[in-house]
């Protein structure tokens, strides 16, 4: 009885969550511009989407591949840039350690309309022209934090002693840094880097901010810009389907993968 | 690797530029007029100002109704999940921690769109609803990750010197979760406050939040007021940051 309860609060509770994104994908299905109604089943918007043949002329297209460069570069630039910070915090002692802590710590708690707005004013002071190069600069500050929290720990449990060993045993110190150091953090640095690239792809007020007036979209403030037109581009249907569905499917990947490993453990 | 410390320093270097110096920034533009001259009149503009303030009570009003219903709606979800009597599938948890990783403002145009051709008027009510739908996989997340950590044994030594199992779940189960509770008021509750997009798609710009007159002002190149506002909301920031940690540390300290 309590479990049947249980059962009916979780599905319930999760049927309420999927409902708009169901919605979405059920009429994504249909060509009716308008959405809600249902005009027979027809793959056009996905096809539209892939050709680029739809009345933005292909903005959809390039601000998706805009969104994944440069959540591609930044997460890139920070996993480099945190794991060497890592490395170098991890050495620190004391008010050295504590002040890179805090700092780390920042951008972190910062909601995301402080970061943009207190970016843009940066960019501002600085005379920089605002487009690609900021965007990538902002996304690579709000991500690095999340690299250097990921490595950290690697580095703690890490056993000091095989780094010396390799320097004692006539490695070079950067022999013994790509052929033991690295491999060590690699499980950091991968997760620091999806982490990245996760939060680089979902964020939307950074990129407002600091995009200028070149106009440069990203999927986000793409989305923005066409809800408050009015009227919703019916290509993102399909394109909102297809992004659910892959997050669904890594996921599933990455839930059977650990559930293995766990087992093999 | 004693010496590697120094490895710090380019990042150092970087947050400086990136991190430290914009946030200064946001103080000097707060303090000065458009000519660059110190003035109080951005600070005092807002505390004078009845659409900012009413503005600014709304938003904190919404962010405590979101991060209430985050937490009468999540906690039992995140109950049920860790209890593997009820719960033995892995799916179901990563249902839930999924929407954390798509697009919000995709989620949230959809659910607009959804009470669009549902014929629901846009108003506070589908505001909160659709922070509620934002929000609450970063409430029940941070709750199931501690409850799965918890030691059973506090529990079942309550049992066995005789508590009910409402005894348990409120003097037990429930204290020993506040840190989870905690951050995930901390994950909603700024967030709520600070948001933008979400408050106007989900209104059709009929209700504004503290985040869009911050928005605005940057917009319209009032960079002085925006920044005071700006301004106003890392204060706000650092308390709620500072009340969260004292209590953490509390309720650790407790423990042990």
């Amino acid at each position: 009885m309590k479990k049947l309860f249980a059962q009916i609060y979780i599905w319930l509770l999760l049927a309420l969550l999927y409902a708009p994104l169901v919605f979405i994908a059920i009429f994504s299905f249909t060509e009716s511009r308008v959405l809600g109604n249902w005009t027979g089943f027809s793959t056009k918007l996905y096809g539209n989407l892939f050709t680029g043949g739809m009345n933005g002329g292909g903005a959809l297209l390039s601000a998706v591949e805009n969104t994944l460069i440069i959540a591609l570069i930044a997460a890139a630039v920070s996993t480099l840039l945190g794991t060497i910070a890592a490395i170098g915090i991890y050495n620190l002692r004391g008010r050295k350690k504590q002040t890179m802590q805090f700092l780390n710590n920042i951008p972190m708690i910062n909601p995301d309309i402080i970061t943009g707005v207190s970016l843009f004013l940066l960019f501002v002071f600085l005379g920089f022209s605002q487009g690609y190069v900021t965007v990538v600069l902002a996304h690579i500050t709000f991500c690095t934090p999340y690299v250097v929290l990921n490595v950290m720990p690697k580095l703690s449990q890490m056993n000091p002693n095989i780094y010396e060993a390799a320097l004692d045993l006539g490695a070079t110190p950067s022999q013994a840094l790509w052929k033991v150091l690295v491999p060590e953090l690699r499980p950091g640095m991968i997760s620091g880097f999806i982490l990245a690239f996760t939060m680089s792809l979902d964020d939307f007020a950074v990129t407002f901010f600091t995009r200028g007036t070149i106009g440069l979209d990203t999927l986000s403030t793409y989305i923005y810009t066409d809800a408050r037109k009015g009227g919703l581009t019916p290509e993102l249907r399909p394109l909102m389907t297809l992004i659910f569905l892959i997050v669904l499917i890594l996921l599933i990947v990455i839930n059977i993968r650990a559930e293995k490993a766990s087992k093999k453990a | 690797m004693i010496k590697r410390s120094y490895w710090s320093l380019p990042y150092f270097i970087f947050m400086v530029v990136f991190v430290v110096l914009p946030l200064i920034l946001i103080v000097l533009y707060a303090f000065q007029d458009g000519n660059g001259h110190f003035t109080l009149s951005n600070v005092t503009r807002f505390f004078t100002d009845s659409d900012s303030l009413s503005t600014f009570a709304l938003s904190i009003e919404v962010a405590i109704e979101n991060t209430l219903i985050c937490i009468l709606l999540g906690y039992p979800a995140a109950w049920i999940l860790s209890n593997k009597q009820l719960n033995r599938s892995a799916v179901t948890v990563m249902l839930f921690i999924m929407p954390m990783w798509i697009n919000a403002l995709m989620r949230t145009l959809a659910t607009a769109e959804l009470f669009n051709v549902l014929g629901v008027t846009l108003g506070k009510g589908t505001l909160l609803f659709g922070m509620v739908y934002d929000y609450i996989p970063f409430m029940i997340y941070p709750i199931y990750n501690t409850l799965m950590k918890m030691d059973k044994s506090y529990a079942e030594a309550a049992e066995d010197l005789g508590a009910n199992p409402w005894t348990v779940f409120w003097k037990v189960t429930v204290p020993l979760s506040m840190p989870g509770v905690m951050s995930g008021v901390l994950m909603v509750f700024m967030p709520t406050v600070s948001t933008f997009a979400i408050s106007e798609f989900l209104t059709n710009n009929k209700i504004k939040l503290f985040g869009t007159i911050i928005q605005e002002n940057i917009n319209s190149s009032m960079w002085n007021y925006g920044a005071a506002l700006a301004f106003i909301m890392l204060i706000i920031i650092g308390i709620t940051s500072l009340i969260g940690e004292g209590k953490q540390s509390e309720t650790e300290g407790g423990l042990i």
